[in-house]
């Protein structure tokens, strides 16, 4: 015998509280959860930025231009932006001739590579800039003959660039290796088997295919080109005016108890992140589908 | 062009994928790879396109040895699998592509391009679709593209891996007419690559099939089809059903009893005999020389009845093909000689 009030009536429609997907929390555990994220993002990431600009404007928008007119600060924006002209197009080559060279060859000592690519996220950035005050500075090897020829590296321009162009080496390859990997190299052969060249294929096939993950991680590699601070501060000497960059410069000045230029300039770098982030979102909400699917920064 | 492949032997990391092959292809001609995975038919084919480098042997388009050009140079038409468009390039782009990436000297002028590739759209039937790109067509449509592309450069040989692997039976019925048609008006030398019998039968002139990376045999769909020269073709292509047998006395034994069926050769042992489950005739049990077996499932099968069989002790039953309204129930007992069949030495 059926009992009456267990038989199913599919006519019964099911009220939505009770017809929950099995991966769904119940309301509760949900906005505590939610809420908990929320209290700690605002607590350490949205707060810490917004003081960065209530500092910078403490004293009135006035005080805030005029540190951009101080010799030194303009300087250290010059050096700056020298320096992310020279190591993003630099680890853009090598970063696309790395993807390229992983993703798309079989060869011995392939996964060792990719580990080396790695490195310069496993280590920290002081001991890279410790690396090559080791390599070229007075008391290595090389230090005397650099000197003979009167070369400059440590303490000087090309130091910070080597330094700056390791830091932000993976950046690029990380992002081009998995897409490249997923593409394959069926379209290349397609076009090689058109006739055309290697440059051809390269210019009109693999390029159009990687441009907006080539895109992200120039981002990602500029912003952080212009930020870096621990193997930057190694290898620069601090030589204001000559050898410091925004970040190192930010730190001359907050110790000179000069907050509000600090923070003035500090904004400048706070405005890139947030630029990165915003072209960041675009990219991920227009290409999300062409970006590397593994996303590991 | 005729392209004629020889001793060719192609090895990835010490695992022979192609073993010592040769294969004459005469000018004009369509001829099917046919095998199953792994049988080295697609390592074939991308060697004749010099997108793989043989490990030894030679290959010549016409008198001339390729083996040493790049993909490049011997001009061939390949037709991927996965189709390869260029998804950033329009239909009408992606078909140019060859000839837009050609040196000044040999490239036509950007209209005569333009126009060269819209006679092609016309040839593929895809007349009006210039502006689309790859992802807004469908398979059939793609797959007209990339075969429009291949030829928009005018190739010596056309190359088809796989060609309509990714697409439904409907479509794939109608481009295989289409595709015979085309290279009938085209007259290329075309070489594809399938794992579909049916395909190969219907569409090629000539069938190479393949397993474990050797020919195992090169004819006509009918010569294949009728005269397979060895087991692993008879089970391949079309239904089979074997049965071990023994040669005595110049006739075929099973059971303990000559079944009727003369031995081609005289050589006394086991053998193998191997026939086509609708190729049997019927006849009375107990009246002359036949195979003889109990229904032991049955199951119908378009216009006919196919019943397995268990014959005498064997463990592998045989199948063969009854009128659809044969009476014959579970465990009735039938009697039948293979009207056409081959004896292969040995079992198999």
């Amino acid at each position: 015998m059926y009992d009456e009030e267990v038989i199913y009536d599919s006519r019964r429609l099911v009220p939505p509280e009770e017809h929950t997907r099995p991966t769904t929390e119940r309301p509760w555990v949900r906005r505590t959860l939610i809420g908990i994220a929320v209290v700690f993002m605002g607590l350490v990431l949205v707060l810490p930025l917004l003081l960065v600009f209530v500092e910078a404007f403490r004293k009135g928008a006035e005080t805030y231009f005029a540190a951009f007119s101080d010799r030194n600060s303009q300087s250290a924006i010059t050096l700056t932006l020298l320096v992310a002209a020279i190591a993003v197009p630099l680890n853009l080559v090598f970063g696309v001739a790395a993807a390229w060279c992983v993703a798309k060859y079989e060869f011995w000592g392939k996964s060792f590579l990719i580990t080396l690519i790695d490195l310069p996220f496993s280590v920290s950035p002081v001991v890279s800039g410790m690396v090559y005050v080791l390599l070229f500075g007075a008391q290595s090897a090389l230090g005397p003959i650099l000197k003979a020829n009167h070369i400059e590296i440590i303490f000087a321009v090309p130091g910070i660039v080597l330094a700056t162009i390791f830091v932000t080496f993976p950046f690029i390859a990380r992002e081009l290796i998995p897409l490249m990997e997923d593409q394959g190299s069926v379209d290349e052969e397609a076009a090689l088997s058109l006739g055309a060249t290697g440059w051809q294929t390269f210019t009109r096939v693999t390029l159009p295919n990687i441009k907006w993950g080539l895109l992200y991680g120039v981002l990602l590699c500029n912003a952080r080109a212009m930020g870096e601070f621990g193997a930057v501060s190694v290898v620069s000497g601090h030589i204001r005016g000559k050898t410091t960059t925004m970040p190192l410069d930010i730190e001359i000045l907050y110790n000179e108890y000069n907050f509000t230029a600090a923070f003035a300039i500090a904004s400048l770098l706070a405005m890139l992140a947030l630029v990165t982030l915003v072209f960041k979102t675009i990219l991920e909400f227009r290409f999300g589908d062409e970006l590397a699917g593994t996303r590991r920064h | 062009m005729d392209i004629r492949v020889d001793t060719v032997r192609k090895e990835f990391s010490l695992y022979p994928a192609l073993n010592d092959v040769s294969l004459e292809v005469k000018s004009s001609e369509l001829i099917a790879l046919l095998g199953p995975s792994g049988s080295g038919k697609t390592t074939l084919l991308r060697l004749i396109a010099g997108l793989e480098l043989p490990t030894a042997g030679r290959i010549f388009f016409g008198d001339e040895d390729a083996s040493g050009k790049t993909v490049q140079e011997r001009n061939v038409g390949f037709v991927f699998q996965a189709y390869a468009l260029f998804r950033n390039m329009t239909v009408l782009d992606n078909i140019s592509f060859g000839l837009k990436v050609r040196p000044r000297s040999t490239r036509p002028p950007n209209a005569e391009i333009r126009r060269r590739a819209m006679e092609l759209l016309d040839l593929v039937q895809l007349t009006g679709l210039e502006k689309r790109f790859p992802q807004q067509l469908s398979g059939g449509q793609r797959q007209r593209v990339a075969l429009a592309r291949a030829l928009a450069i005018e190739p010596r040989v056309l190359l088809l891996d796989e060609p309509f692997g990714a697409l439904d039976a409907q479509v794939r019925k109608e481009l295989r007419k289409w595709l015979r048609e085309i290279h009938d008006r085209t007259g290329h030398t075309t070489v594809f690559v399938t794992h579909d019998q049916e395909e190969a039968l219907e569409l090629a002139d000539r069938l190479v099939v393949m397993s474990q990376g050797k020919i195992e045999q090169v004819g006509t769909p009918d010569e294949v089809y009728d005269r397979p020269n060895s087991p692993f073709v008879f089970s391949f292509i079309g239904e089979s059903s074997s049965i071990p047998v023994a040669v005595e006395n110049r006739e075929l034994w099973s059971g303990g009893r000559a079944i009727g069926l003369p031995a081609p050769a005289d050589a006394p042992g086991e053998a193998t005999l191997f026939f086509r489950p609708h190729d049997v005739e019927l006849v009375e049990d107990g009246v002359g020389a036949a195979l003889a077996g109990v229904v032991a499932a049955s199951r119908r099968v378009g216009g006919t009845r196919r019943v397995e069989l268990e014959v005498g002790g064997n463990p592998n039953r045989v199948e063969i093909d009854l009128p659809f309204d044969h009476p014959a129930g579970e465990r009735t007992r039938i009697a039948f000689r293979p009207k056409r069949w081959r004896v292969f030495p040995g079992k198999v």
